[in-house]
C-alpha cells in the first residue's frame, strides 16, 4: 500500500495535517481572494453571480465611518484594557508571591477561576452587575458616594465597563506566567541586594523588575494580540452599542458577513484584523530575539 | 512589629481581591437561587429569602437548555476525543519519527499561529456549507479536529522519550502503530491529560464559530442557547443567573479536579486557548 519514500511517519501527521490544511490554510488563504469579491447574498445562492472587485472593499472600508469606529474601538479596547490587564496580574503575583502569604495555592485558584469560567455566562452576569439601578457594581459605589453610572447604556462608560470585565475575566491567566517568573529569579540575587542594604522596595526595583522584564514583554504582547478579537463581550452585553461605542473589528465582520451576508466585504475586515495581529506579532518577534531566554514561559 | 504590620495588610488586600473576585460568580449562584424578581429588588439583596430551583427547572424543561446541555457536552466530549487522537499521533510523529519534509511541514504548522481563526471563518462556511454539515454537529467538530497548538504540545513532551526505549520495542517486533498506542500513549499520558482539558474547555466555551454554523435552536450550544435567551429574557435576572450557572459549573468543577494539568499547559505552550 506504501508507496516508496512513504514512511510510518507520513501517516501519523496525515490526519492532522490535511485537517488544518483543508480547513485552515486553505479558507484562510481563500479569505485573501475573497475580499478581492463583490460575495454577497446573491452569490450564496448562485456562485455565477461572483464578480472580482479588485481593492474595491479595502476602498468602501476606509471610507467607511463605521470601519473607523470599530478599528478605534478595538484599539482602545487593546491598548487600555491590554496594559490594565497585565498589571492586575503583575500585581497579584507579587501578592500570592510575597514570602509571609499563607494558603497561597487557594489564593492561586481563586484568582485563576474567571479564566476558566464561560466567557458568554460572566458576560451576561456582568451586564446585571452593570444595571444602573439595582447593579451590584452602582451600589457598591454608592457606598463611597459615587452617583449611579448607566455603565453599558453610556457612550462614555461602555467601553470601560467591558474593560473592567475583561481584566476580571483575564487576569489569572499572566499571572500564573508572572508567578512562574518570579520563581525563577534566584534567591542569592535577593540575598546580595540585602547585603548591600537594599530594603523591600530597591530590591523590587534592582532585582525583581529587571529580571521579570523578559516575562513581561511577552506577556504584554499575547495579550494585546488576544485582545484584537474583542467580540463576545460586547455582542452579549451591548450589541455594539450605545451609538456604536463598543462595535470591536470582530462584531462588525460577524454582522457584515453572517447577518448581511456581505461576504467580500467582511473578508477584507477579517485580513485588516490580520494585519492589525501581524504587526503585534513582528513586535513580539523582535522582542524575543532582542532577550533570547524568556524565563518562566516556554516558546510560543 | 513592623513584620506583623506588612503581613497582616498584605493578607487584608489580598482577601479583598479575592473576595471581589469572587463577587460576580457567588451573586450569579445566589441570584440563581431568588425566587422571580428578587435580584433586581430594591434594597438590593445578597441571599435568596427562601432559596428555589424553579429557574433551573424552568430552563431545562420549557426553554429546552438540556438540549444544549447535552448538545455542549457531546460536541465538546467528541471534540476532544478526536482532537486528542489526531494531534497525539501527529505531534509524536514529529517529535520521534524520521520522515521526508518533516521539519519543514513542521515549521509551516507553526505559522498557522500567527493567523486568526477569524480569518478563516467565511470561506470555512462557504466550505461547510458545500458539504452539508451546516447546522450538524460537524459543524463545530470538523474545525476542532486537530490543532496547531495541541500538535506542538504533544511534540514537546514527546521529545523526551529515549529512542532506547522505542528501538528496543521494536527491535521485539512491534509495529509503529502498536508502539504508538501501547507505549507513546502511556509515557505521554500527562500532556494528553492537559491537551484534553484544554480543548474540552475551549470547545464548551467557544461561541463565534458555534454562532455561526449552528442555526436551529435545537442545535445550539450551551453559549449561543445563553446568548440568545439573553436577548429574550432581559428582565428574568433569576432565570439568566440559572442559565449562566449551567454554562460554568461543569468547566469550573472540571478546572478545579484537574487545576495542576491545566497550569501545566499553560506553562509549556504560552499559547492562549
Amino acid at each position: 500500500m506504501m508507496r516508496r519514500g512513504m514512511k510510518p511517519g507520513h501517516a501519523f501527521v496525515a490526519p492532522a495535517a490535511i485537517a488544518i490544511g483543508v480547513f485552515f490554510f486553505i479558507p484562510a488563504l481563500a479569505s485573501l481572494l475573497l475580499s478581492f469579491t463583490d460575495f454577497d447574498i446573491y452569490a450564496v445562492a448562485d456562485l455565477g453571480r461572483l464578480r472580482f472587485v479588485g481593492l474595491a472593499n479595502y476602498a468602501r472600508l476606509l471610507g467607511e465611518a463605521r470601519f473607523w469606529t470599530a478599528l478605534w474601538n478595538t484599539l482602545y479596547f487593546v491598548f487600555i484594557g491590554g496594559p490594565l490587564s497585565v498589571a492586575v496580574s503583575l500585581g497579584a503575583a507579587l501578592l500570592v508571591n510575597a514570602r509571609v502569604v499563607r494558603l497561597k495555592p487557594v489564593f492561586r485558584m481563586i484568582f485563576f477561576l474567571p479564566v476558566v469560567t464561560t466567557l458568554v455566562a460572566v458576560a451576561v452576569v456582568w451586564r446585571y452587575l452593570y444595571h444602573p439601578r439595582h447593579g451590584l457594581l452602582n451600589l457598591m459605589l454608592a457606598w463611597i458616594g459615587i452617583g449611579p453610572i448607566d455603565w453599558l447604556g453610556d457612550r462614555f462608560w461602555a467601553m470601560p465597563a467591558i474593560i473592567l470585565m475583561a481584566v476580571w475575566k483575564n487576569f489569572g491567566f499572566n499571572m500564573i506566567i508572572f508567578l512562574a517568573g518570579l520563581q525563577s529569579i534566584p534567591e542569592r540575587l535577593y540575598e546580595a541586594a540585602r547585603l548591600d542594604g537594599a530594603n523591600s522596595w530597591q530590591q523590587f526595583r534592582g532585582v525583581t523588575l529587571p529580571m521579570l522584564r523578559p516575562t513581561f514583554l511577552f506577556v504584554a504582547v499575547m495579550t494585546m494580540i488576544g485582545y484584537c478579537q474583542l467580540f463576545a463581550e460586547p455582542y452579549v452585553m451591548t450589541q455594539g452599542g450605545p451609538a456604536g461605542a463598543t462595535l470591536s473589528l470582530v462584531l462588525l465582520m460577524y454582522e457584515e458577513g453572517f447577518r448581511w451576508w456581505n461576504m467580500g466585504y467582511a473578508a477584507a475586515l477579517a485580513f485588516t484584523l490580520f494585519v492589525l495581529m501581524l504587526l503585534f506579532t513582528l513586535v513580539q518577534l523582535r522582542l524575543r530575539s532582542a532577550n533570547e531566554t524568556t524565563p518562566g514561559v516556554g516558546r510560543a | 512589629m513592623r513584620r506583623t504590620v506588612v503581613t497582616v495588610s498584605i493578607h487584608a488586600v489580598l482577601l479583598l481581591s479575592a473576595v471581589l473576585t469572587l463577587l460576580p460568580l457567588l451573586w450569579m449562584v445566589s441570584a440563581s437561587l431568588m425566587p422571580p424578581g428578587e435580584a433586581s429588588a430594591l434594597p438590593p439583596r445578597l441571599l435568596p429569602s427562601r432559596p428555589t430551583l424553579e429557574h433551573y427547572g424552568s430552563l431545562l424543561s420549557r426553554l429546552k437548555l438540556a438540549q444544549s446541555l447535552f448538545n455542549s457536552a457531546f460536541l465538546a466530549t467528541v471534540t476532544t476525543a478526536i482532537a486528542l487522537f489526531l494531534n497525539s499521533m501527529a505531534g509524536y510523529a514529529f517529535a520521534k519519527l524520521r520522515f521526508a519534509g518533516r521539519d519543514r511541514l513542521f515549521r509551516g504548522l507553526l505559522a498557522a499561529l500567527v493567523i486568526p481563526g477569524q480569518v478563516a471563518m467565511l470561506p470555512l462556511f462557504l466550505m461547510l456549507k458545500q458539504m452539508g454539515v451546516v447546522n450538524t454537529y460537524w459543524g463545530v467538530i470538523i474545525p476542532g479536529m486537530a490543532s496547531v497548538f495541541g500538535i506542538f504540545l504533544v511534540r514537546q513532551y514527546a521529545l523526551s522519550i529515549p529512542d532506547s526505549l522505542l528501538d528496543a520495542a521494536r527491535i521485539d517486533g512491534a509495529g509503529e502503530f502498536r508502539i504508538y498506542r501501547s507505549l507513546v500513549l502511556y509515557v505521554c499520558a500527562p500532556i494528553l491529560v492537559t491537551l484534553a482539558v484544554f480543548t474540552f474547555m475551549g470547545t464548551w466555551n467557544d461561541f463565534l464559530w458555534p454562532l455561526v454554523v449552528l442555526t436551529d435552536d435545537g442545535m445550539y450550544t450551551l453559549p449561543v442557547a445563553l446568548a440568545n435567551l439573553a436577548g429574550e429574557h432581559v428582565q428574568d435576572t433569576e432565570l439568566m443567573m440559572a442559565g449562566a450557572v449551567l454554562a460554568v459549573l461543569p468547566v469550573m468543577l472540571l478546572f478545579i479536579v484537574l487545576q495542576r494539568y491545566y497550569v501545566a499547559g499553560i506553562m509549556s505552550g504560552g499559547v492562549k486557548e
